[in-house]
């Protein structure tokens, strides 16, 4: 029933997304009972039936359709400078290629099992509305799914400051410089109803049961320590490897004492909190502060100099890649914020597609470690290099 | 974009298919007693690694016949020895005589479907991508996705990495002969095509059409001078090829007749289980087992299999052209498989790779045809539990196939190469004007007939008094449309002359 799911602590996999997820969870499960009533036993941890794999794998290719129609969307935002006689060589198809067989998003949708598709359509719907000039749209598409997957908040301030910037203020004086006088009530009001009408929708039937602290601690479990259990390849990361690397000199040196330090503390493969043992603890507070400062150069172009859609996308990229470094427990999945708005810049400048082919190949490399079954290592290595010939070929055709 | 790079990215995308088919089920998973043909393979590994040539294809204590007996030609044994090899590096209770009966696991899952994936990798794909580079008169676009077409088609997918079997092997070798004829080097075709018959004697269906284009060339050049130098000198590495393959046997007579008697059992009858094939289907109306005695029925099969093949065999022997040789290997290969005795629903995959030969040159007649011979093994393929494969490999090639080769918009009978056809019935001018019209309705015809039937296969129950239904269905209909497309290749062949194809080349 609705409103007890968050306070169910029956498993290790239980409620962490906002109450949209949960809602179109509660829809597909409406669908499910047809498919095998089983799974819908609370008590029926790790049930798998033919019927159960079935299901779920055919409700995230549906929900896909979405992504294919935010992706249709997207392209037709994209105009290629030059007109090619071959649909092969069309900035277009390239694009739709580029997304739709985008490695990571297959890897992560269809094989490790979630439903970023239609979450990553929905943030592409939104670009593409932003793009288009269909300003309320835009923003209306990034509050639902906002309230869908909270990790998106990784690159909400890029929306905001680009929705004041140039939808809030609505010209510019003849320099590009800021004109303070053109600052529109009526859009500001527009959007902050938009904003709060879709967190009342979505928060509304928490808060009316006063469980609204618990909404949030499930949905930014603190406690969960600063790495997943597999490291994303982030600058903690390196942090991390540069404390094991002290503490290993530092036994070897006697500088420590050996009986102080816990074993395995990090590596273990477990969720938990932990300590440093050389290098300063790291806080929540201290993430915090480290990704506001290196997002703060991107956010200042794009406030005293923007430069339209394309600007906003590349603050866009530049705060999802500086979440992704500096955040608290980042999921290595995280990875493809980044990648697929990049895909829209890539077709359209040599120099953003140079440094799209880098992040792609390197970002999708970092997700092997997703799949590490025997069976399906081939069907890793021949997806990624699928896409990685694909895109380098495609892309160097293009701005031959 | 260049033509490697798009060729790299299709060879990819097909060692994915090949791969993702290979995560389902094979023949026989979980089946005692007998299991399936994934057994079958494993049992030859067996008996390959443990015991002495001599015994192989003996019914000893050690050997039991009954249990999966070795009934390819010599080289099959080879191939099975050199994986018998690498598994007992990796885990020998794999292959461990007697007690490895019915092993199942998941690493020797892995393992055998990485014998067929590699088996697959250094044989046919090769063949593939150089036969098509080396097609005359076509743009790079073309030759890719003529590439990507035969690279997609499911029967061979499914029936490789699927059901489990190496017909990659046999099959890419005759390719390589197929090709090494298209360069004139025809000793090295020949010996590749006898690499191919020695691996499965089945490569014979193909066999009439190499002698006659080859005997056709040599007639050409002569048979007082070049001609019989040729034909001498492709008898004699037809001969080394035989004896290289058949060393170790050659020490006695008896060992060469078990082996025969192994490949061809004479005593097995017109035909097993349900084929798409004149005799299954005839036994609908009449009952030709209960009828004929064994010997004549051997006797009429062999008969009406050579009378059906003869006016191609004979035009490629007086006018040997590569198209002809192509397309005569189809249509012996067709007639093969519809005539000849104890066929398996798995030999139309010896008429379907000759057809992705000819897909650019009739693109709209080989892609239907790919699609029945696909649809014919649909009872084989539910039984080893491949449904979703089949679906979606099916779904995939006919939309691959539908936008590379545009193939609803060439359906004149000029497409469809039965122009010349056509001239000769001055009389029925007029009907011919809506021919594209009623090929087209046809194909979506026949394609919504095997949609439903697939559907109801899968889906419904056969009542009670007719168990075989569906299976016989499926059978009935795909032996009348192969009747169709064994008029319709032979007609082609008969009426094709060089008149035609300098009219091409001219327009």
């Amino acid at each position: 029933t609705p409103p007890h799911k968050h306070l169910g602590i029956t498993s290790e996999w239980t409620l962490d997304y906002p109450p949209f997820f949960a809602w179109f969870e509660c829809a597909l499960s409406h669908v499910a009972k047809y498919f095998d009533p089983k799974m819908l036993v609370i008590e029926n941890l790790n049930y798998t039936s033919r019927a159960t794999i079935l299901f779920q794998r055919f409700s995230v290719i549906f929900t896909d359709i979405l992504f294919v129609y935010a992706v249709r969307e997207c392209c037709r935002c994209v105009n290629g400078k030059r007109a090619a006689k071959d649909v092969l060589e069309k900035p277009t198809f390239i694009l739709a290629v580029l997304l739709l067989w985008n490695f990571g998003l297959l890897i992560v949708d269809h094989i490790h099992f979630q439903y970023n598709g239609f979450l990553f359509g929905l943030m592409l719907l939104s670009v593409a509305r932003l793009c288009q000039k269909r300003y309320l749209e835009g923003a209306l598409l990034f509050a639902v799914l906002l309230h869908f997957k909270h990790i998106y908040i990784y690159v909400a301030p890029a929306y905001g400051i680009y929705l004041l910037r140039s939808y809030c203020f609505t010209a510019n004086n003849a320099d590009g410089s800021l004109k303070w006088r053109s600052f529109s009530v009526l859009h500001v009001t527009l959007l902050g109803l938009i904003v709060c009408l879709v967190s009342a929708l979505s928060l509304g039937p928490f808060i009316v049961l006063g469980q609204l602290p618990q909404v949030i601690s499930r949905l930014f479990p603190f406690k969960r320590g600063l790495c997943h259990a597999y490291w994303a390849p982030n600058f903690w990361a390196l942090y991390n490897a540069m404390d094991k690397a002290l503490t290993i000199f530092g036994l070897k040196c006697n500088f420590l004492d050996p009986t102080k330090i816990p074993k395995a503390s990090m590596t273990g493969g477990l969720v938990q909190e932990f300590q440093h043992t050389v290098l300063p603890c790291v806080t929540p507070l201290a993430t915090l502060i480290c990704t506001f400062i290196s997002i703060l150069p991107s956010v200042f172009c794009l406030w005293f100099k923007p430069q339209g859609p394309r600007g906003f996308l590349q603050c866009l990229v530049l705060c999802a890649l500086s979440s992704f470094m500096f955040g608290w427990h980042v999921h290595e999945k995280a990875i493809l914020l980044a990648i697929l708005p990049l895909s829209l810049l890539s077709v359209q400048r040599a120099k953003d597609a140079g440094i799209y082919l880098l992040l792609t190949t390197i970002g999708h490399f970092s997700l092997f470690p997703l799949l590490f079954t025997p069976p399906e290592l081939p069907i890793k290595i021949l997806l990624m290099l699928l896409f990685t010939v694909y895109s380098f070929s495609s892309l160097n055709s293009l701005f031959r | 974009m260049e033509k490697w790079s798009l060729m790299t990215i299709t060879v990819l995308l097909a060692l994915t298919v090949r791969w993702t088919v290979s995560l389902g089920s094979y023949s026989g998973a979980g089946k005692p007693p007998m299991y399936g043909d994934y057994e079958a393979q494993r049992h030859w590994q067996e008996v390959t690694y443990n015991l002495p040539i001599r015994q192989w294809y003996f019914n000893t204590s050690d050997n039991n016949l009954l249990y999966w007996g070795l009934d390819y030609p010599p080289l099959t044994a080879y191939h099975s020895f050199v994986c018998a090899y690498i598994a007992k590096l990796i885990n020998p209770d794999w292959i461990a005589l007697h007690t490895s009966r019915g092993y199942e696991s998941q690493p020797h899952k892995l393992f055998m479907r990485t014998t067929v994936f590699v088996a697959d990798l250094l044989v046919y794909i090769p063949a593939v991508i150089v036969y098509c580079f080396s097609l005359k008169e076509t743009s790079t676009k073309k030759k890719v996705s003529s590439a990507l077409c035969i690279l997609l088609y499911p029967g061979l997918i499914l029936i490789d990495h699927g059901h489990f079997q190496y017909n990659s092997v046999s099959l890419g070798l005759a390719l390589w002969g197929v090709l090494y004829l298209s360069y004139d080097w025809d000793l090295l075709g020949s010996a590749a095509f006898c690499l191919a018959l020695n691996y499965k004697q089945m490569e014979l269906y193909h066999s009439l059409p190499f002698f006659c284009y080859l005997l056709g060339k040599c007639f050409k050049k002569g048979l007082k001078g070049k001609g019989l130098v040729l034909l001498t000198k492709i008898a004699g590495t037809v001969v080394v090829s035989f004896a290289v393959c058949w060393l170790p046997f050659c020490t006695d007579m008896e060992q060469i007749m078990q082996v025969l008697r192994r490949l061809f059992p004479i005593d097995r009858g017109l035909f097993e289980d349900k084929v798409a094939n004149i005799w299954c289907s005839l036994s609908v109306l009449i009952k030709i087992k209960n009828i004929v005695s064994p010997q004549t029925q051997l006797k009429l099969s062999f008969a009406v299999t050579f009378l059906s093949l003869l006016p191609t065999c004979i035009k490629l022997t007086v006018q040997p052209s590569l198209r002809g040789f192509k397309f005569a290997l189809v249509s012996c290969a067709l007639s093969f498989f519809l005539f000849s005795f104890q066929v398996h629903e798995k030999s139309i995959l010896l008429v379907s790779i000759p057809v992705c030969l000819i897909i650019n040159e009739i693109p709209f007649m080989a892609t239907w045809f790919l699609l029945v011979s696909t649809f014919s093994m649909l009872p084989l393929l539910l039984k080893d539990g491949l449904l979703l494969a089949y679906a979606v490999t099916t779904l995939a090639f006919l939309s691959v196939c539908a936008a590379s080769f545009s193939i609803f918009e060439k359906t004149s009978a000029e497409d469809l190469q039965l122009k010349p056809f056509s001239l000769s019935l001055k009389g029925y001018v007029s009907w011919f004007k809506s021919f594209p019209k009623i090929v087209r309705c046809l194909f979506l015809l026949s394609v919504t007939l095997m949609g439903v039937l697939s559907l109801m296969s899968a889906a419904v129950h056969p009542p009670q008094r007719l168990p075989d239904l569906f299976p016989l269905s499926v059978s009935v209909i795909s032996c009348l449309h192969f009747l169709l497309f064994l008029v319709y290749f032979n007609v082609v062949i008969l009426w094709d002359s060089k008149n035609s194809r300098s009219q091409r080349k001219i327009s």
